[in-house]
């Protein structure tokens, strides 16, 4: 008769056998250590106490101003917190409550509006920011409270058509409330200032303290975003969180364990305009101004992107999306430093997903010879077709581009017709066998340059917010639960 | 002997869904301290019955009173902070929260603390989390080892079929209930977690005070367990008293079987 099998033991005769009690305890840890330079560090980050893990994320920012002269570097580093702000509000919504709200940017611009009418020239009432802010806060939550009594009831899809009517609304609202009729008026009323919007907002006036410099409103959104983040860690934390999470996993059982899920509701969407309404503020502030196409769709894009990168429902998450698709976008802006995202995007990317190394680099080299075998091609027989110069083109790569690329004297309609052919042939790249992919992905990935340099480069505010949704598509496949999310696991 | 009154009762209780009658003038009641079994074929209204006592239903006819107390047209966690708590038949946790989370969740009716409270982490706020992670970790204890060390902590998805199970329970006990109702706790069981079971809705009533009204299609875990019996079929109560009248009650055969002229003909 042969001995059981022994399962193989991890170290040594003290270490517990595999699959008992202690063994499944210590899983994690195991797996942990396997996991690299990573995941060590997120075990350090989740052995500090909360403070030190504010401290850590704060006070470098602190520090921030001090290392540049540059008054639009401080203006970026605004922008980052003041998002940063608003998808810590958006995320009691999405992330907790699991309610999908399409309306959030509303709150933005009423709390952004709300401020610009009490503390400015508009009505001329130049309320004192203390007095103001707090009036703000309070009837954006009101505003909140009100959208969410009738869409308490509405479930997933309902509730977003309802919730992005309700963004729309403001918008159109915004842009004709230069011209309302009342009944009990004979003349149109002047409130929102119509597309002007309300110029002229006054500066923060904290106690007698005017806030007039970039860097004073920078540290004022440092101060209100750790505030507004250790409260949001503490109330996660309370009864309050675990509710918002249970009734998102669950909500018939939440309600039959004591839970009232349409009260949660509510305050989920109080909470959440009310952050908004209080970055709306400071936003208005800075900008010294409000105008309706501020709080437009794009932007309520933006934020679920930020919201969705770093991990609905994790704290550290949404602001490290927040702060990473802001300072993308600034970088975005100039063609240069886009065209190398691009390209380092895309090479990481083949490298990242090609394999084996021969098939690497077999598409690698396939694309650079199909490429100046093209542009000599040109050269011989349309000589107009290689004419141009690169746009910002210096450098190697900017050589490289002029003798590798098309560049038409006229690139319109061939890079249009370019462009919708990259995206029929990236989605019929998708749908090829495997042999035939990688023969295919040499000239889709030099109609991709040939698009990028003939087209995309010249219409910057399109092309990062396409770079930005190919970049989000890329990470759901990578990681569908967001850079720090935890996987949403369900049993059927 | 001591007059038990009735904890939990129900006075021609009668629900359709359009022209569908699922419980049609049920009388039921519960007295404090028992173990009262519903038993009847698929369809029979089992589960509606207890979707109609804890308010996720609307009962058409009829009163339901807890304690003496009419419950009828409160809202689901109104009913369950008033001490009634169920499981469901189809395992309902919060799959993504941890194990002590899933526990702690289910007592937000005992606490207090406002929003205010929990975000500047005042006196009460701190005291009650100290509370209810306590409770939880007294719940869990409820199966000895368990739920307890490092499962706390593991999510909810992690556990065991058994052991959700068992966590529904526990989660249902975080409430502080006056009156469990449970939905078939040994469905997908094996006999050994079966018996366990049967053990264990003991154990509730001995150790927790806990009053049981008890769905349950094993016939073995109705017979150890139950006080009393009561079997439904089409909405109706059809028979009433110790397992082994009703287990032999010819209606009640009839529910299950069918005619003896309809199987020898």
């Amino acid at each position: 008769m042969s001995e059981p099998q022994k399962p193989r033991e991890e170290q040594g005769p003290g270490a517990p056998r595999v699959g008992v009690d202690e063994w499944v305890a210590t899983h994690e840890q195991r797996r942990q250590r396997a996991g690299g330079v990573w995941a060590r560090l997120g075990e350090a980050w989740h052995r500090l106490p909360p403070w030190a893990q504010l401290a850590v994320v704060v006070v470098p920012a602190a520090f921030f101003p001090f290392t540049t002269e540059s008054d639009y570097l401080i203006r970026v580093g605004i922008n980052a917190l003041l998002f940063a702000l608003l998808a810590l509000g958006l995320n009691i919504v999405v992330g907790y409550a699991g309610l999908l709200d399409l309306g959030y940017v509303a709150f933005w611009g009423f709390g952004a509006y709300a401020y610009a009418m009490l503390s400015s020239a508009k009505f001329d009432l130049h309320l004192p920011t203390v007095v103001s802010l707090p009036i703000v806060i309070a009837a954006s939550a009101l505003l909140g409270l009100l959208l969410g009594l009738p869409s308490r009831r509405l479930l997933g899809d309902y509730l977003a058509i309802v919730t992005l009517f309700f963004a729309q609304i403001f918008i159109t609202f915004t842009t004709n409330g230069n011209r309302l009729n009342l009944p009990w008026r004979d003349t149109p009323v002047d409130l929102t200032g119509g597309p002007n919007g309300i110029p002229g907002v006054d500066a923060f006036d904290l106690f007698g303290w005017e806030a007039t410099t970039t860097t004073s409103y920078f540290y004022i959104s440092l101060v209100t975003f750790a505030l507004v983040l250790s409260g949001l860690h503490f109330l996660n934390r309370s009864r309050t969180g675990r509710a918002w999470r249970a009734l998102r996993e669950d909500p018939l059982a939440a309600e039959a364990m004591t839970i009232p899920v349409n009260r949660l509701k509510l305050l989920a969407f109080m909470f959440g305009a009310a952050t908004a309404g209080l970055t709306g503020s400071i936003f208005a502030a800075v900008q010294i101004g409000v105008f309706p196409q501020n709080f437009e769709l794009p932007l309520l894009i933006t934020l679920y992107a930020m919201v969705i990168l770093g991990g609905a429902g994790s704290l550290p998450g949404v602001v490290i999306g927040a702060v990473t698709i802001t300072v993308l976008l600034e970088i975005l802006r100039s063609p240069d430093d886009a065209r190398l995202i691009l390209y380092a995007v895309i090479l990481l990317g083949l490298v990242g997903w090609l394999r084996p190394w021969r098939s690497l680099a077999a598409v690698v080299a396939g694309t650079v010879v199909f490429g100046f075998a093209v542009h000599a091609l040109a050269s011989a027989v349309w000589p107009r077709g290689v004419e141009r110069t690169a746009i910002g083109g210096e450098g190697a790569l900017g050589w490289a581009i002029e003798h590798w690329v098309l560049l038409p004297t006229q690139p319109g309609t061939l890079a249009n017709v370019g462009f919708v052919a990259l995206v029929a042939a990236i989605l019929a790249l998708t749908q090829m066998p495997r042999t035939w992919r990688l023969v295919a992905l040499v000239p889709t990935l030099y109609l991709a340059a040939f698009v990028w340099e003939n087209k995309l480069v010249f219409q910057p505010s399109v092309t990062r917010l396409l770079l930005l949704g190919a970049l989000l598509v890329a990470l759901m496949n990578l990681r569908p639960q967001g850079l720090l999310g935890t996987a949403r696991v369900e049993i059927v | 002997m001591e007059a038990r009154r009735p904890l939990l009762e129900l006075r021609g209780v009668s629900l359709a869904f359009g022209g569908l009658t699922v419980l049609n003038g049920l009388d039921l009641h519960v007295d404090e301290g028992e173990i009262v079994s519903v038993i009847g074929p698929n369809g029979a209204g089992k589960t509606t019955l207890f979707n109609v006592v804890t308010g996720i239903y609307r009962p058409d006819e009829g009163d339901i009173l807890l304690d003496g107390e009419s419950i009828v047209g409160l809202e689901p966690h109104r009913i369950a902070q008033k001490g009634v708590a169920r499981t469901f038949q189809t395992l309902r946790l919060f799959l993504n929260m941890s194990v002590k989370e899933n526990v702690m969740a289910a007592a937000y009716g005992g606490t207090k603390a406002t929003v205010f409270e929990s975000i500047l982490r005042l006196p009460r706020a701190r005291r009650e989390e100290r509370e209810v992670e306590a409770l939880a970790e007294e719940k869990l204890s409820f199966f000895g080892q368990r739920l307890v060390g490092y499962r706390w902590d593991q999510p909810a998805y992690s556990l065991s079929y058994a052991n959700r199970r068992r966590l529904e329970i526990a989660r249902a006990m975080a409430t502080q209930p006056r009156i469990l109702l449970l939905d078939e706790p040994a469905a997908g069981m094996n006999p050994a977690e079966t018996h366990e079971i049967t053990e264990l809705i003991g154990k509730l009533r001995e150790d927790g005070g806990y009053t049981i009204l008890v769905i349950e299609h094993d016939m073995h875990v109705v017979e150890g367990i139950s006080d009393r019996v009561v079997a439904l079929d089409h909405g109706e109560k059809i028979a009433e008293g110790s397992f082994d009248a009703v287990a032999t009650d010819p209606r009640v055969v009839e529910a299950y079987l069918g005619r003896r002229e309809a199987t020898t003909k």
